[in-house]
């Protein structure tokens, strides 16, 4: 930190995302099987171009190792811009903005509720549900969707692809869809140069003879013929899915399907298929929101112009207890007792917590850890949620509480691991009293469950993201055999 | 927006207050009922009442919209846009600003004119919503002691009522 001259946003991203380059590249956080994707179409390349191309460049065209050469740099070039850009990512809400939407329901409510789960409004006058989103906490825009993975909302989700490292939403779904059609021709050039190789080789000497001359070929041809049908399929499917203007989770959800006899039309479909592809694969791209290269200004004020800012920091305490209501997560109460605004404290925390975490000094502690998404956390306090947990959901909060800033992040992390997160982000019209109680009420009910879900979540915390899938199923729909059932 | 019903009873919210340290702030939500393209709602928040006068406000709200729907909106130059960058395997956006920055950057622009001229001078601050996700406009009120017009025009401090 001593040796930076500035601190980048991307440095206290709230997601799981990883960043490269200074920023300037991200992928999800475990880009593991993206790396085997890059090996396996680098792999068969090379093979391509090391044994077939040669043969084939000498016995029928020259040709034949140009458009292999330009069918994968289109490929490569797709896949790391897929697997490298922001797929949309909407940022978190300020701790302002979520302390008003707490706020405004705490006008009919008791105080510190959190905002309805779902709110609905008209789009082209079909009813859309926005639910509210308790990791970003904001009403999720139509189309987006959390993804459990990365831990961000996405703009117009499609899926979370492991197979390139990232999600794939509004941003980077024409590269996706690039990716995906430039890798299907690659496929089936790269299988029929192999078995043209081949066919050639045993025209003369019989097929055992020509497999002996050149073995590379057919692992090549095997390679490509195991792979060539579901990337096919998946081809075939984005370009059904452009043309309707659908993205994978909304189809896997059946958001616009026939329901009892009703039917229920894409309200953001165009009309035609044309149009639909056009707009989706060459409309206006969207900017990056996160902002991610941006220096990171050390006070919240500094958006305001000097005169505001001056106003701000002048008048001290008073003003820290009447916020409190309005505050979204009561249990962070005792925080209140920490020191008011001087102009000085804002500027220390500043550099940790990030520009817009500012806005309620008091709470600096619990926000800052949140905002980093620490997941060093000591075990004792976890164990602790969970045993007050069992005792009562009341009570729990209470300790919890008493326990310092209560501690968004153990929380959410609970949230995470435990698939309660998940479990809050059904339809259920009911509105929970308050997140800590409802995850209070959900330890007590998995009782059994959580002492080692505690455990994982503490030991290995990088694991627990494994397990949110199951219940996000159409997070995974990348999966050629998801998708096999989605066709 | 009339159209943008919501069922959770009489808290409509066109506009969301919330009162801190920092002074009131509302936010402006999101206007989905022509799409998930950006536009705000632009329903005049009574907080501004007695500070601005509601066709001031409504002008600014209308021509954001305007900016934002230029900037989304899809006409042959985007498509060539999209497609050039396609066959250039997307490597022209590293050079080139796209469409919509361009009109982001006016956006800005245009906000930061309009505090100057309208906005700061009566204890109103907006904030660019590309700070905010576009997801909401940000308004900040705060009572300016010897507000002081930017331009010199000292009057408009008579403009502060509690």
């Amino acid at each position: 930190m001593a040796s930076r001259r500035v601190t980048r946003k991307w440095e206290v991203f709230a997601g799981r995302n990883r960043f490269w380059c200074d920023g300037r590249l991200m992928t999800a956080p475990h880009p593991g099987v993206f790396a085997l994707t890059l090996a396996l179409i680098c792999g068969t390349c090379a093979l391509h171009f090391a044994f077939d191309c040669p043969f084939l460049a000498a016995r029928v065209s020259a040709a034949v190792p140009a458009a292999g050469a330009a069918l994968c740099a289109s490929t490569l070039a797709a896949l790391l811009r897929t697997a490298l850009s922001d797929p949309g990512i909407i940022p978190r809400a300020a701790p302002a903005e979520a302390a008003a939407l707490g706020a405004l329901d705490a006008a009919d409510g008791a105080a510190g509720r959190p905002p309805p789960r779902a709110r609905e409004v008209l789009v082209r006058g079909r009813p859309v549900k926005l639910k509210y989103c308790f990791t970003c906490k904001m009403f999720r825009p139509p189309r987006a969707s959390h993804c459990s993975l990365c831990d961000n909302c996405v703009d117009r989700f499609d899926h979370h692809c492991p197979w390139v490292g990232n999600c794939v939403g509004k941003r980077n779904y024409r590269y996706f869809y690039a990716f995906v059609v430039s890798l299907s021709f690659l496929a089936v050039f790269v299988f029929a140069c192999a078995v043209a190789h081949l066919a050639l080789l045993a025209r003369g000497a019989g097929l055992a003879a020509a497999l002996r001359a050149s073995p590379a070929s057919a692992v090549v041809a095997a390679v490509c013929f195991l792979s060539v049908w579901s990337v096919l399929g998946l081809a075939g499917f984005h370009t059904y899915l452009a043309s309707t203007d659908q993205t994978t989770n909304e189809d896997i959800k059946g958001s616009f399907s026939t329901r009892r006899g009703v039917a229920n039309p894409n309200p953001y479909s165009r009309g035609n298929a044309c149009a639909n592809c056009w707009h989706v694969l060459c409309g206006p791209l969207a900017p990056s929101l996160i902002d991610r290269r941006g220096v990171l200004s050390p006070d919240a004020r500094d958006e305001l112009p000097p005169r505001f800012a001056q106003v701000l920091c002048s008048p001290p305490a008073p003003a820290a207890p009447a916020a409190q209501p309005a505050h979204p997560a009561p249990a962070a109460a005792p925080a209140a007792h920490s020191p008011a605004c001087s102009p000085s404290a804002p500027r220390r925390d500043g550099a940790l917590g990030g520009s817009y975490t500012n806005l309620f000094e008091s709470s600096e502690p619990a926000r800052h850890a949140y905002m980093n998404h620490s997941l060093d956390l000591d075990p004792v306090p976890l164990q602790e949620v969970c045993i007050s947990g069992g005792g009562g959901g009341a009570s729990g909060g209470g300790a919890v509480a008493g326990g310092g800033a209560l501690s968004a992040s153990r929380l959410r992390l609970l949230h995470d691991t435990t698939m309660i997160d998940a479990a809050l982000d059904l339809d259920e019209p009911d509105a929970p009293a308050h997140p800590a109680h409802h995850a209070h009420h959900a330890h007590h009910a998995h009782h059994p469950h959580h002492a080692t879900l505690a455990h994982i979540a503490h030991h290995a915390p990088h694991h627990a993201p494994h397990h949110a899938p199951h219940v996000h199923h159409a997070h995974h729909a990348g999966h050629p055999p998801a998708l096999a059932l989605a066709l | 927006m009339a159209n943008n019903r919501i069922p959770s009873g009489p808290n409509t919210p066109g506009s969301q207050q919330t009162p801190t340290q920092q002074g009131i702030k509302i936010f402006i939500q999101r206007d989905y009922s022509e799409g998930t393209a950006v536009k705000f709602q632009t329903r005049f928040p009574p907080e501004l009442e007695d500070r601005i006068d509601r066709q001031t406000f409504e002008f600014t709200m209308e021509r954001l919209n305007e900016h934002f729907e230029m900037a989304e909106t899809a006409d042959c130059s985007t498509y060539c846009e999209g497609c050039l960058a396609c066959l250039t395997a997307y490597f022209i956006y590293i050079c080139t600003e796209t469409h919509y920055e361009k009109h982001l950057r006016k956006i800005s622009k245009f906000i930061a004119t309009q505090n100057e001229r309208v906005y700061n001078p009566r204890g109103i601050h907006i904030t660019d919503p590309i700070l905010r996700g576009l997801r909401v406009i940000e308004i900040t009120i705060i009572d300016v002691p010897n507000c002081q017009s930017p331009t010199g025009n000292s009057t408009t401090s008579q403009l502060r009522h509690t």
